[in-house]
């Protein structure tokens, strides 16, 4: 490694180097790796017939079309968030950009309790939708609160610096244009914001889609109902299921991967669009 | 010949604006709808913690904490957080020195390697430790003849947590110190610094509120951890149960208050934790841009 | 248009940026607002645009009130120092977007839209970059964009604010003539917002000279260049030195030295400020009688056609620049060190009793 790196008269690089790699190596690779090579010993058609019983089948449904649904109800409500922080004064604005970070700070256990107490019928919340025949505790929809709780920061926080940075020369160009307010924010605002709206997107959904601690308590985990894909894992596990819970697991993977990668991709397309072509 | 008066900032940066100002109605609808949004999902939450806590009366919420179990998993926590902290602690700082000191080929796809923990769902996170180090595991038979207990027990623990937390330090710092350079450590080095000098009294003062803000988000997930933790653990009271695992007992065994008045020392400690978080990110903004204008 | 602009006030905060600013601008003019930085020149002109609004005072279009009229709807282009251009759209849709943004009634068919972006980017002379994105282009081509899209509207009025200020000096003197040759072809009425005395000079049919939120004269360039009504103005166009004094019945008393004045018949004597500038002193070596102010060669450099003598004051009163020709500098030649004689050849006076009036003395 050290042969490859240009010349540098800081010291260090092979010791803090070398042990970033062996820790790595430990930590992740080894162990990301050994649940890919434990699946290989089931065979193609083994992890095949694994992954698409209809129970998991139907866990794939819930978890993603649920992080779908959590992860473009942040979309909007992200971008409402972030614009009304970084445009308008209000009382309690510092409090509340603050507050923006609990799902991040807040323990999943402690989300899932206290969000299946509101969202029950009984709750502070759950109590508006029951006389109306709404159940949202105990059922998908519990679910997709849960998912939306966990990935509202990351919509916020990766729209805000966008909307903080825009120069408001340009909407005053517009205006001095003959540009409504509703033309500025469609044709000169939101093409700006719409890079950053689909990275925070991807982050939200790819949290979403692993969620395990705060879906639990409010999802009821009804098998073929409301039963997220993780906690499908876990049940494998206390059934000693080694190989079926390795497979379900290496699927969750493969789509991790893909998520990371587009998450990447979109990130490097918002900083370099336009710069060149 | 110079004229220059002092000015103060002419114009206000943002949003009021006259040209790109919205009507009154639309402000205070949209300012409407936000706060809506924020009380369901994040301050009702955060609020029902403590109503719950205090339900039954401060004895009940007094003896849920103090009771040897609860107790037992507030020291598991602790004791897992000071084992990883500092471990990711150590790693975040040789990651970022190394990848933000030097230029070496690769070094995109090592940030990616590095960050590759917050994408993988935590319950897989738990299970590949159970895969190598459970009785059915790579380790397992190795282990058992030696009578070596890794999961279900602390270790493994510890283990899940740091993968977790894994990516907080560094990521925190890599973009700190690639935006510093190497001016600073390059000037010391030549004034005839030591490497150890250098790092002690050049580098670390520069990084060290960014270091800080690494060090509080993780060690606030360290502390919170369920998912991965709940695979390895094997929910033995007492001894293996850390308190997001001890909240979730109680909670099952519908001793609701007992389990919010736990889960209130875990929601007082994500409050710390955010404004923690909030004052740093006020000095980091002083360190990075310090001596910029006037 | 005409403009009128009556009495505007604007405060920020403790911060007074305009203090009562009158003046009005014929349809057609090319209007400079010149001053240091601060003096509220780009205020007024984001007022006159609809981008602020003032505290007080009125604006006029075509005589009629426009100072709570929307910025949408007062018909002005304004072009922005940093020239403001989208960037997510070509040089074509920059163009294009205030015919775009039109309501449907008045909106110009695709047709006419690309007509017309063609005429535009025509008379900037930049049809070429049509597809291109504002982040590929130059510094000058982005001001000659943001013009041309300012243009499209057909404003009644055109805005600029420090048109040229991010530009290096050569693309800045070449875009100066083009813009004045512009405003002869388009004749619309446009103001622009300098801090340059050079650009103002050169470009503007007239130039409004303001200072600390107030305007310190308003006339056509020669004008204010020959006769500035303050010292401010004396100062702030071109290089000048400055001697404190008297003047006292048809004399002008600097330091040790009485120069003659006859035209100045103040009853009384009183303290003056006297303004002269460098190329306009002679120096003469001491001992040809001549009286005049003593002063020491401290330094000479020479700069292409001229010669700058840096002198001090045999009072110690203070320094003095002189620049000579080289002609000049040959027939009476001095170097470092010696003792020399300093005689106005055009002293500009300031007397302080009598406020703004001022006496423009050929000796």
């Amino acid at each position: 490694m050290s042969l490859l790196r240009k010349h540098s008269v800081l010291p260090g690089f092979n010791l803090t180097m070398g042990f970033t790699l062996l820790y790595l190596s430990l930590i992740v690779l080894i162990p990301l790796s050994a649940t890919f090579i434990k699946t290989t010993s089931l065979g193609w058609g083994g992890f095949w017939q694994v992954i698409t019983t209809p129970r998991v089948l139907a866990s794939y449904r819930l978890t993603f079309s649920a992080a779908l649904l959590g992860a473009g109800i942040n979309t909007v409500f992200g971008l409402l968030v972030a614009w009304v922080l970084v445009r308008y004064d209000f009382f309690g604005k510092k409090i509340i950009d603050a507050i923006v970070d609990l799902p991040f700070a807040l323990p999943t256990a402690v989300a899932g309790i206290s969000l299946a107490t509101i969202y029950s019928p009984k709750g502070w919340i759950g109590q508006m939708f029951a006389p109306l025949g709404i159940k949202i505790a105990y059922t998908p929809l519990g679910v997709v609160v849960a998912l939306t709780f966990i990935g509202l920061p990351f919509v916020v926080r990766t729209v805000q610096p966008v909307l903080e940075e825009f120069e408001v020369e340009l909407e005053e160009a517009a205006a001095s244009l003959g540009a409504t307010r509703l033309q500025t924010f469609l044709k000169v605002i939101f093409p700006t914001v719409w890079p950053a709206l689909l990275t925070g997107f991807a982050l939200a959904f790819a949290r979403a889609v692993g969620e395990y601690g705060s879906v639990i308590f409010i999802a009821g985990n009804i098998p073929m109902v409301s039963e997220i894909t993780p906690l499908l894992i876990i049940t494998k596990l206390e059934q000693y299921d080694y190989a079926g819970a390795t497979a379900l697991a290496s699927s969750m993977l493969i789509v991790s991967f893909i998520l990371l990668l587009a998450i990447n991709v979109l990130q490097w397309w918002g900083q370099h669009r336009h710069s060149k072509r | 010949m110079s004229f220059a008066v002092a000015v103060p900032q002419s114009h206000p940066v943002h949003g009021n604006r006259l040209a790109n100002r919205e009507p009154l109605w639309v402000r205070w609808t949209l300012i409407t709808l936000a706060l809506l949004f924020l009380l369901g999902f994040l301050v009702m939450p955060l609020a029902v913690v403590f109503t719950q806590a205090f339900s039954k009366g401060l004895t009940v919420y007094t003896s849920a904490i103090l009771e040897s179990n609860a107790l037992a998993a507030i020291r598991l926590t602790l004791l897992v957080a000071a084992i990883s902290v500092p471990l990711n602690l150590v790693f975040g700082l040789c990651a970022a020195w190394s990848i933000a000191k030097f230029d070496f080929p690769g070094k995109s796809v090592l940030i990616t390697l590095i960050d590759l923990p917050f994408s993988v769902s935590p319950v897989v996170a738990g299970l590949i430790y159970v895969l190598m180090f459970g009785l059915q595991g790579w380790f397992g038979g190795w282990l058992s003849e030696h009578d070596i207990k890794l999961i279900f027990a602390v270790p493994g623990i510890v283990m899940a947590t740091i993968f977790v937390t894994f990516p907080f330090v560094a990521r925190e710092l890599i973009p700190l110190m690639q935006a510093q350079g190497t001016d600073e450590e390059e000037a010391a080095i030549v004034l005839g610094a030591s490497g150890w000098q250098t790092f002690w009294r050049v580098t670390l003062p520069n990084i060290k509120w960014g270091l800080l803000y690494g060090v509080i988000l993780s060690n606030a997930r360290a502390m919170g951890e369920f998912g991965a933790v709940s695979v390895v653990s094997g929910h033995i009271r007492g001894l293996t149960n850390t308190m997001p695992l001890h909240v979730e007992i109680l909670y099952n065994e519908y001793n609701s208050a007992a389990a919010f008045a736990v889960a209130s020392l875990l929601a007082l400690l994500a409050l710390v934790t955010l404004a923690l978080k909030s004052f740093l990110e006020w000095r980091l903004h002083a360190s990075v841009s310090p001596q910029d204008d006037n | 248009m005409s403009i009128q602009i009556r009495n505007i006030t604007k405060n920020f905060g403790n911060f007074s940026a305009l203090k009562g600013v009158s003046f009005d601008i014929k349809p057609g003019e090319l209007v400079a607002l010149l001053g240091p930085s601060g003096c509220g020149k780009t205020t007024l002109l984001r007022i006159i645009a609809g981008l602020d609004s003032p505290d007080g005072g009125q604006i006029l279009f075509h005589g009629e009130d426009a100072t709570q009229r929307h910025v949408r709807e007062r018909e002005v282009g304004f072009v922005f120092q940093h020239y403001a251009l989208f960037r997510h759209m070509t040089v074509f849709e920059n163009i294009a977007f205030g015919l775009r943004v039109r309501p449907k009634a008045t909106r110009p068919s695709n047709g006419a839209i690309k007509e017309k972006v063609t005429r535009l980017l025509k008379l900037v002379q930049l049809e070429w970059l049509a597809d291109r994105y504002p982040p590929q282009l130059s510094g000058g081509q982005r001001q000659r964009i943001a013009l041309a899209r300012a243009l499209a509207v057909e404003p009644k009025v055109l805005l600029l604010d420090e048109p040229f200020g991010a530009l290096d000096a050569k693309v800045r003197k070449d875009l100066r003539r083009w813009l004045r040759n512009l405003h002869d072809e388009l004749h619309v009425t446009s103001v622009f917002v300098t801090h340059d005395q050079e650009e103002a000079l050169e470009v503007a049919d007239r130039i409004v000279v303001m200072n600390q939120g107030q305007v310190e004269q308003i006339g056509a360039p020669d004008d204010v260049y020959e006769h500035p009504a303050t010292p401010f103005v004396y100062q702030f166009l071109g290089d000048v030195n400055l001697f404190h004094g008297r003047v006292d019945e048809g004399w002008a008393k600097i330091g040790e030295t009485d120069i003659r004045l006859p035209e100045i018949d103040h009853d009384q004597a009183e303290r003056a400020l006297f303004f002269v500038r460098p190329h306009e002193i002679e120096v003469s070596r001491n001992g040809n009688g001549a009286s005049g102010i003593a002063a020491y060669v401290r330094d000479i450099r020479r700069y292409g056609a001229v010669v700058r003598l840096e002198l001090e004051r045999a009072d110690g009163d203070g320094f003095v620049e002189a620049v000579l020709s080289r002609d000049e500098f040959k027939a009476n030649t001095v170097s470092k060190g010696d003792e020399v004689v300093l005689q106005p050849k055009r002293i500009k006076v300031f007397p302080q009793s009598a406020g703004q009036e001022v006496m423009d003395y050929v000796i």
